[in-house]
C-alpha cells in the first residue's frame, strides 16, 4: 500500500524539478489533445515550442518574446509578492485595463503636443491607474473584511465594461470615421513606447520587467517587507508575533501587483497594440497566474515561466495558421501546465512510502 | 426614455429565469464550502456545462439530455479538482484557478462547430388552469422544469443539511476534518462526493444559460456568474434559504439592467451592464462582516498523518 508522509522540510530538489515534470507531463498530453484533434502531435509540439525560436522565420519571432513575455513577467512578478503571503490578486486583467486606459488617456489629452515629458508622464499615470484598481480590494479587505479574490475578479468584468465604454466614447479617434478605438499611438512620436533598439523586440516594458525582477529578488531576499511576506505566507499566525502588520501588507501587496499590472496595460497599449479599443487586452492577466505558479513564485523561476508562456502564444498563433490549430487547443494546453504543476508539486512537500499491510 | 415598457410581470417572470443558472451554481457551491472545500473553479464547471449541455442537446434534439449531459461533464470536470485537492493536496484557491482557466479554454475548443446553432426549446411546464391566474399565473407557474428544479433543490439541500444523519456528517466534516476523522468518517471520500455535486449543479447551471436563457453558445458566455454565484455563497452565510433569496436580487438586477437597456435609459449600455458587478461588491462588503458563519476547516488542506 502506498502512504504518503510529509517532508520535514520541503524537499529543494523537487521545487526545482516538479515545474519541468508539469512541462514534460503536458508535451505528452497536450500531443494526446492534439492527436484527438487530428494533427501530428509532434509536428504541432515542434511547431509550437521550436519554430519561433530556431526555425527558418525565428529572427521575426524571437523579439515577439519580448514583447510577449515583458507583460507576463511584469504583472506576474506583482502577483507573486502576494500570493507568497496568501494574497489572493486575481484581478490582475483588470488593473493591467485601468493601467492602459489611464496612461493612454493622459498621453491623449497632451496629442499633438509634443514634449520628452509625455511618455514618463504616461507611465506614472499608467502604474497609478493599476494601483487605483487594486486599492480598491485592498482597502475593503483592510476595511470590511471582504474577499479579495471576489472583489478584485469582479471588478475586471467592471474595467472590461469601462474600457468598451472609452474606447466607444470618450477615447475614440475623432478623426477614426466613427469607428471605435483611440487614435493610433503608434503614430504619436512623443506618447510611442517605440523599441528601444529597433526590431529588437526590447521596448520599456521588457526593461521595466528586468527591473521589478531585480526588484523583487532583493526585495524577498535582503528587505524586511520580503521576510514580512515570506512568514505571512508560511505561518500567519508567527507572523504576527513578528511584527508584521497584516494589513499594511495586504494594501502592500495589492498595491504594487496593481501598480505592475497597470505599467503592463501602459507598456501594451503605447507600443505593441497602439490603440485602446475593445478587445485590446488578450487576457495576460489571467495567464500571469499560470507564469507566477510555474515560475514558483519566485522572481528568476517567472522570468523563464513568462518566456515560456511567451512561447505558447507565439507557437500558438503559428500553429494556428499553418496547422490550423484552433486557438483554444493553447488555452487548455496553458491550463493543463498548471494542473500538472499543482498536482506534481505534491512530491515537494510530502513522499510517498511503500508499506506492507500492517500485521495487527 | 420610456419607462412604462418595461411590464412588471414579465420582469418578474424573466426575474426567476435569471436568477435560476445563479442559484443552480450558488447551491451546489454551498454544499462544497459547508463541507469544508473551497472550490473557486464554478465558472469552469458552469461553462464546460454550458457546451456539454448545449452539444448533447443539438445532437440528440433532446433538451433534457443537454442537462442531463451538463451535469455529467461539470462532474467529470470537478473530479479534477477532487483529485488535485483531495488526492494531491494541492492549494485550493490555486486549483480552483486552474480549473476556471482550464474550464474556459476547454469549452472553446469543444464549442467550435456549435457557434450559431439553435438548440432544441425546452418546453415549459403545463400547470394548466394555474397559469391563468392573473399576475401569478404568469410571474410563477409559466416556467420550465429546470427552474422549478433548481428550487426543490434548494428545499431539498436544506432538509438534508439539517435533518438527515447524512448531512449531519457533511457539515462535521466541513467543521472539523480532524475531528470527522477521528470519528472514523472518510473525509476524503465524502468531501470529494461533495465537489461532484457542485460540479453538477454547476454544469446545470452552465447549460440553463446556453440552452433556455440566451439560447445559443458564444465563447466564455458565463461571463462571471460562476463568480458571483461564489459571492452568493458567502453572502447567503452559507444557509440555503438565502442563497435562494440572493439569487432572486441578482436575477432582478441583471433582469433589471437588460430591460432598462431595452428602454433606452440615459445612461450608457456599458455602466448598466457592470452594474451586476458593483452590487455584487457592495453586497459583499455590506455583508462581509459577519464571518462567523463559514465552516471551520474551509479551504484547509486535510491529510491524515500516521
Amino acid at each position: 500500500m502506498i502512504r504518503l508522509e510529509q517532508r520535514p522540510e520541503p524537499s529543494r530538489v523537487f521545487a526545482y524539478l516538479t515545474p519541468l515534470m508539469a512541462v514534460l507531463a503536458t508535451f505528452l498530453f497536450g500531443g494526446v489533445l492534439f492527436a484527438v484533434l487530428g494533427k501530428d502531435p509532434v509536428q504541432s509540439i515542434v511547431t509550437i515550442f521550436w519554430e519561433p525560436l530556431f526555425g527558418e522565420f525565428a529572427f521575426f519571432y524571437r523579439p515577439q518574446l519580448l514583447i510577449k513575455g515583458a507583460p507576463l513577467v511584469l504583472i506576474a512578478i506583482g502577483l507573486s509578492l502576494g500570493f507568497k503571503a496568501g494574497i489572493w490578486n486575481i484581478g490582475a486583467e483588470g488593473q493591467y485595463i485601468i493601467g492602459a486606459l489611464v496612461g493612454a488617456g493622459v498621453g491623449l489629452a497632451f496629442y499633438p503636443a509634443a514634449s520628452v515629458l509625455i511618455f514618463p508622464l504616461m507611465v506614472v499615470a499608467g502604474a497609478f491607474g493599476g494601483w487605483v484598481w487594486a486599492m480598491i480590494p485592498g482597502v475593503l479587505k483592510v476595511r470590511f473584511g471582504t474577499n479579495e479574490i471576489l472583489v478584485s475578479l469582479m471588478l475586471v468584468y467592471v474595467a472590461e465594461q469601462f474600457l468598451a465604454s472609452m474606447s466607444l466614447g470618450l477615447l475614440k479617434n475623432p478623426e477614426g470615421f466613427g469607428f471605435p478605438g483611440s487614435r493610433n499611438l503608434q503614430q504619436y512620436a512623443s506618447a510611442h513606447n517605440a523599441e528601444i533598439i529597433a526590431g529588437s523586440g526590447m521596448h520599456w516594458g521588457v526593461v521595466a520587467a528586468l527591473i521589478a525582477v531585480i526588484f523583487a529578488y532583493v526585495l524577498l531576499s535582503r528587505h524586511r517587507l520580503g521576510f514580512a511576506v515570506r512568514v505571512t505566507g508560511e505561518a500567519p499566525r508567527a507572523a504576527r508575533f513578528a511584527g508584521v502588520n497584516p494589513n499594511r501588507l495586504v494594501l502592500f501587496c495589492l498595491g504594487i501587483s496593481g501598480m505592475l499590472a497597470g505599467l503592463a496595460g501602459l507598456f501594451e497599449v503605447a507600443g505593441p497594440a497602439g490603440q485602446v479599443s475593445i478587445d485590446f487586452n488578450v487576457g495576460y492577466g489571467f495567464t500571469a497566474i499560470i507564469v507566477a505558479f510555474l515560475g514558483r513564485l519566485h522572481p528568476i523561476g517567472i522570468v523563464l515561466a513568462g518566456l515560456l508562456m511567451a512561447l505558447t502564444y507565439i507557437g500558438g498563433d503559428i500553429a494556428q495558421s499553418q496547422l490550423g490549430l484552433p486557438a483554444a487547443a493553447i488555452q487548455v494546453f496553458q491550463g493543463m501546465l498548471l494542473f500538472f504543476l499543482l498536482a506534481l508539486d505534491l512530491f515537494t512537500n510530502y513522499r510517498l512510502r511503500l508499506r506492507r499491510a500492517e500485521v495487527a | 426614455m420610456d419607462l412604462s415598457v418595461i411590464n412588471p410581470v414579465l420582469l418578474l417572470a424573466a426575474l426567476m429565469s435569471a436568477a435560476t443558472p445563479i442559484l443552480l451554481a450558488a447551491t451546489g457551491e454551498l454544499v462544497v464550502e459547508r463541507a469544508g472545500v473551497l472550490n473557486l473553479g464554478v465558472e469552469g464547471m458552469m461553462i464546460v456545462g454550458a457546451i456539454c449541455g448545449f452539444a448533447a442537446a443539438v445532437e440528440s434534439a433532446s433538451p433534457l439530455v443537454g442537462f442531463a449531459a451538463a451535469a455529467a461533464g461539470g462532474a467529470v470536470l470537478s473530479l479534477l479538482f477532487a483529485l488535485l485537492t483531495q488526492l494531491t493536496l494541492a492549494n485550493q484557491v490555486a486549483s480552483g484557478l486552474a480549473l476556471t482557466l482550464f474550464g474556459l479554454g476547454l469549452s472553446a475548443l469543444l464549442g467550435q462547430g456549435y457557434v450559431g446553432v439553435k438548440p432544441p426549446r425546452m418546453p415549459d411546464v403545463d400547470f394548466g388552469p394555474l397559469a391563468e391566474i392573473p399576475l401569478l399565473g404568469p410571474v410563477l407557474f409559466s416556467h420550465d422544469p429546470i427552474l422549478y428544479i433548481g428550487i426543490l433543490l434548494v428545499a431539498a439541500v436544506w432538509a438534508v443539511l439539517k435533518f438527515t444523519r447524512a448531512g449531519l456528517i457533511l457539515r462535521a466534516v466541513g467543521e472539523n476534518h480532524d475531528a470527522a476523522h477521528a470519528l472514523g468518517y472518510k473525509v476524503v471520500r465524502i468531501r470529494t462526493l461533495a465537489i461532484m455535486f457542485g460540479g453538477a449543479l454547476a454544469g446545470l447551471g452552465g447549460a440553463y444559460i446556453s440552452l433556455i436563457r440566451v439560447p445559443q453558445w458564444t465563447e466564455g458566455m458565463t461571463a462571471g456568474v460562476g463568480w458571483i454565484a461564489l459571492a452568493l455563497v458567502v453572502f447567503a452565510s452559507w444557509k440555503p434559504w438565502r442563497v435562494l433569496l440572493g439569487a432572486y436580487l441578482f436575477g432582478g438586477i441583471a433582469q433589471l439592467q437588460l430591460n432598462l437597456q431595452g428602454a433606452g435609459v440615459a445612461i450608457p449600455v456599458e455602466y448598466l451592464a457592470m452594474s451586476p458587478y458593483i452590487i455584487t461588491i457592495v453586497v459583499l462588503v455590506v455583508l462581509s462582516a459577519d464571518r462567523t458563519a463559514a465552516p471551520g476547516s474551509l479551504g484547509r488542506i486535510f491529510h491524515a498523518s500516521g
